[in-house]
């Protein structure tokens, strides 16, 4: 047992560090500096420059364009990437569906949808949660009556995240309702999103920003090739890409990214104020979030070392997903507090490359923070909502 | 980077599982704390024939080159087991300066002994007013021809009453507070002018009040450099605080498997209590709590392992968890535990205690953050 890298980690350290350097296309980095929204081009080009280099799919197995890599090296590439200030991967296409297509899809489907996702030919989004199903996702109503080669699909998906730039929609929908058990009779449909019959409507959230949106489905015709696995199954997949979201949305390499940063920018004055590194009740809070970053650090090291050894993100996935949005969460608290009265001012439009940035109202991030604070409440909400995660572990770890 | 565990790492926690299975039962525990010494020379006994207090040890003087990662995967064991044998004491603490800096014949004499069982030890590292200040020290060590006097007061010295060997720190040159001018004496526990108030600790393990006035030893008493003892009891100190914050771990998963299995038994209103979700969140925050531990007690053993520029960082910051987390799951076990939990008779108030003690010692949750904070 020891932490440290061996030679080997170092160089492919180093050469993940390299591609981000030199790989990353153009005006993004810029852009991540600068706070500047990204576009969906900006995603897509640097999707396809992972791709390009072999690693779109990092996770995924061998046999279906992934990398084969160890834990640490997933984690040093998280790190890497994070440190980097690269953009998020848009993780609808390569970390959920994907998945869910090449554990339980046909070949047919495998052929035709994997290589259009690990190119992001195609853009993805999610279509799980309902006006009247959150947290019990169960309750879904939308409904997918089988005709003849096709399904007829009605309902309303809700809260989709980025659903406005989306190709395509993976959708749990209710083939029957004539079921013992809530959770059979739902299904697993992929559809493409210029179907006719399909609407996207803008839900606006907190911070102002268009990310989210109501999709409705009015007689939306799906070949029912676009099933994945059996019909009345689509629980189970879910599921399962429910505890692969679970894993990601830890996302402890980019809140260690941005708690480092604060900790540096804390050591610095800001308009010749006393630097906050001075404030020792703000430095304690700092040093504690740190502490247990650390710790979810090495439990998701453990989590991603136990799915190595051949074992799926298992419930326990969700413990990283409580955890990681409580950081997440913490952090942003802690940027809003670092930001003073500077936190006040809402200024969106500030943050284009054209405005020129000694203009700004407050320095580097300052008036951001509390959009992102805002924003990120999100993130122990979605992707079932913590207290959800609670009973998910209470039933399937601790058996109560 | 591995993250997985050795052969001889699993052949240890293998065997002080079976001991604890075996010859360990709570009933023995509270024999044990309770008879005069506070704990039991046979098991000690066992302790020294299993090899276990050879552990920290180089090869050279007849240990087994274990490390942090090693000291960290037995006192997980001993917490799990409620185990009143001062290891912490005399292998970690006054095994650890002897380890360290003693001189060969230093070694013969009571290194020897005390990995065979033969002497109990400690190091004292602690006065009335010093509270979590390893330098604040007091007591002071004057020459007198080639012999040196001791003066002063040593307070909670751990296993202090049953200890043979004491290693004192006392003040060769500095004021109060110096790190500068520390330096380590070897005293026997009857020596002349050494008088010991001991007493059993709220958690079932031994300490004591320690008066030294006008102990007389020679030159060759003294334990690694003249005035250089600080580093020494830092780098120990340092270690101790590992190793209880793995018993820490170790108390934490198991009162917290004992509570959830307690929670499926226990019915009230005409069901198990474990199924009331007011429980279930709390219990998977006891689970979270020590899953983060355990992540934390891991990465801390490891750079203090590899002697990463994280290692001093990296106790204070398991300390602050331990200190934190700690109390949550020990007062939450306690909870829901209801009556049970306050009961002398159940082993789960002992946990709690011991996890009390923990806290309390080598610095508490508070002053490691400060620490962190800096």
């Amino acid at each position: 047992m020891n932490v440290t890298f061996s030679k080997e980690e170092i160089a492919f350290r180093d050469e993940v560090r390299a591609f981000f350097r030199d790989e990353m296309p153009e005006g993004i980095a810029d852009k991540q500096r600068l706070g500047v929204p990204l576009e969906p081009k900006d995603f897509i080009d640097f999707q396809k420059a992972l791709y390009r280099k072999g690693w779109a799919g990092y996770n995924w197995p061998v046999e279906y364009g992934g990398t084969g890599w160890t834990t640490v090296q997933k984690y040093i590439f998280g790190i890497e990437m994070a440190e980097a200030n690269a953009p998020g991967i848009i993780t609808f296409g390569l970390g959920m569906v994907g998945p869910v297509i090449y554990t339980y899809g046909n070949n047919e489907q495998k052929q035709r949808f994997l290589p259009d996702i690990l190119e992001s030919n195609v853009w993805w989004c999610q279509g799980y949660s309902e006006p009247g199903s959150g947290s019990d996702l169960a309750s879904l109503k939308m409904r997918a009556e089988h005709a003849g080669d096709h399904y007829v699909v009605n309902g309303t998906k809700t809260w989709t995240t980025l659903g406005q730039w989306a190709d395509w929609i993976f959708c749990l929908v209710r083939t029957s309702t004539d079921v013992a058990r809530r959770q059979e009779g739902i299904s697993f449909l992929l559809i493409d999103m210029k179907t006719p019959g399909i609407t996207v409507t803008p839900i606006l959230t907190i911070e102002g920003d268009h990310e989210i949106n109501e999709v409705h489905f009015e007689n939306v015709k799906v070949p029912v090739e676009n099933l994945v696995g059996e019909e009345g199954k689509g629980w189970t997949y879910g599921k399962v890409l429910l505890q692969h979201e679970r894993t990601g949305t830890a996302r402890v390499a980019h809140t260690n990214y941005r708690l480092s940063n604060l900790r540096q920018q804390a050591s610095r004055s800001v308009r010749g104020a006393e630097p906050l590194a001075n404030d020792r009740n703000f430095m304690r809070k700092l040093a504690a979030v740190e502490v247990e970053l650390k710790a979810l650090e090495f439990t998701e090291l453990r989590t991603l070392a136990a799915v190595a050894s051949g074992k799926a993100p298992g419930p326990e996935s969700s413990i990283l997903k409580l955890k990681g949005t409580e950081l997440q969460q913490a952090v942003d608290e802690l940027y809003v507090e670092a930001a003073g009265y500077y936190a006040l001012p809402y200024v969106p439009s500030q943050y284009t490359l054209d405005f020129p940035e000694s203009d700004r109202v407050g320095e580097g991030s300052e008036t951001q923070s509390s959009l992102t604070y805002f924003n990120c409440r999100k993130v122990s909400i979605y992707g079932g909502s913590n207290e959800i995660q609670k009973n998910i572990v209470a039933k399937h770890v601790l058996g109560l | 980077m591995d993250l997985s565990f050795t052969e001889v790492q699993t052949m240890l926690v293998d065997s002080i599982e079976k001991f604890i299975a075996n010859d360990y039962s709570f009933e023995r525990r509270q024999q044990y704390a309770a008879s005069d010494a506070g704990y039991s020379a046979d098991v000690w006994a066992t302790f020294a024939d299993l090899g276990w207090t050879a552990v920290p040890f180089g090869e050279d003087d007849g240990g087994f080159d274990g490390g942090p990662v090693e000291l960290m995967v037995m006192m997980q064991q001993f917490g799990r087991g409620l185990i009143v044998e001062p290891y912490l004491a005399n292998i970690v603490l006054a095994g650890g300066v002897l380890r360290r800096v003693a001189s060969s014949s230093q070694k013969t004499r009571f290194l020897q002994p005390l990995i065979s069982g033969e002497l109990q030890a400690t190091l004292a590292v602690t006065e009335p007013q010093s509270r979590y200040d390893l330098a604040n020290i007091e007591t002071i060590a004057t020459k007198d021809g080639d012999d040196w006097i001791i003066n002063g007061r040593k307070g909670v010295v751990l296993n202090g009453g049953n200890a043979g060997l004491l290693i004192i720190p006392a003040r060769t040159s500095g004021s109060n507070t110096d790190r500068d001018g520390i330096t380590l004496f070897a005293v026997g526990g009857v020596a002349k002018g050494v008088s010991r108030d001991a007493y059993p600790t709220v958690d079932g393990h031994q300490a004591a009040e320690i008066v030294l006035q006008d102990v007389r030893v020679e030159s060759n008493a003294i334990v690694g450099k003249l005035d250089e003892g600080y580093a020494v009891i830092d780098a120990v100190v340092d270690e101790a605080t590992l190793a209880v914050c793995a018993e820490a771990v170790g108390i934490m998963q198991i009162l917290t498997d004992k509570t959830v299995e307690y929670s499926k038994n226990r019915e009230q209103f005409g069901v198990p209590i474990g199924s009331f979700q007011a429980l279930q969140h709390r219990m998977v925050d006891m689970l979270t709590a020590c899953e983060q531990s355990y992540s934390l007690l891991l990465w801390a053993s490891m750079v203090n392992a590899d002697k990463t520029e994280d290692a001093k960082r990296a106790i204070s910051a398991i300390k602050y968890q331990v200190g934190t987390a700690g109390k949550k799951v020990g007062q939450e076990a306690v909870q829901l535990h209801g009556g049970m939990g306050v009961s002398w008779d159940v082993d789960i108030a002992h946990y709690f205690k011991r996890l009390t003690t923990i806290g309390q010692m080598f610095g508490n949750a508070d002053w490691h953050l400060d620490k962190l904070a800096e």
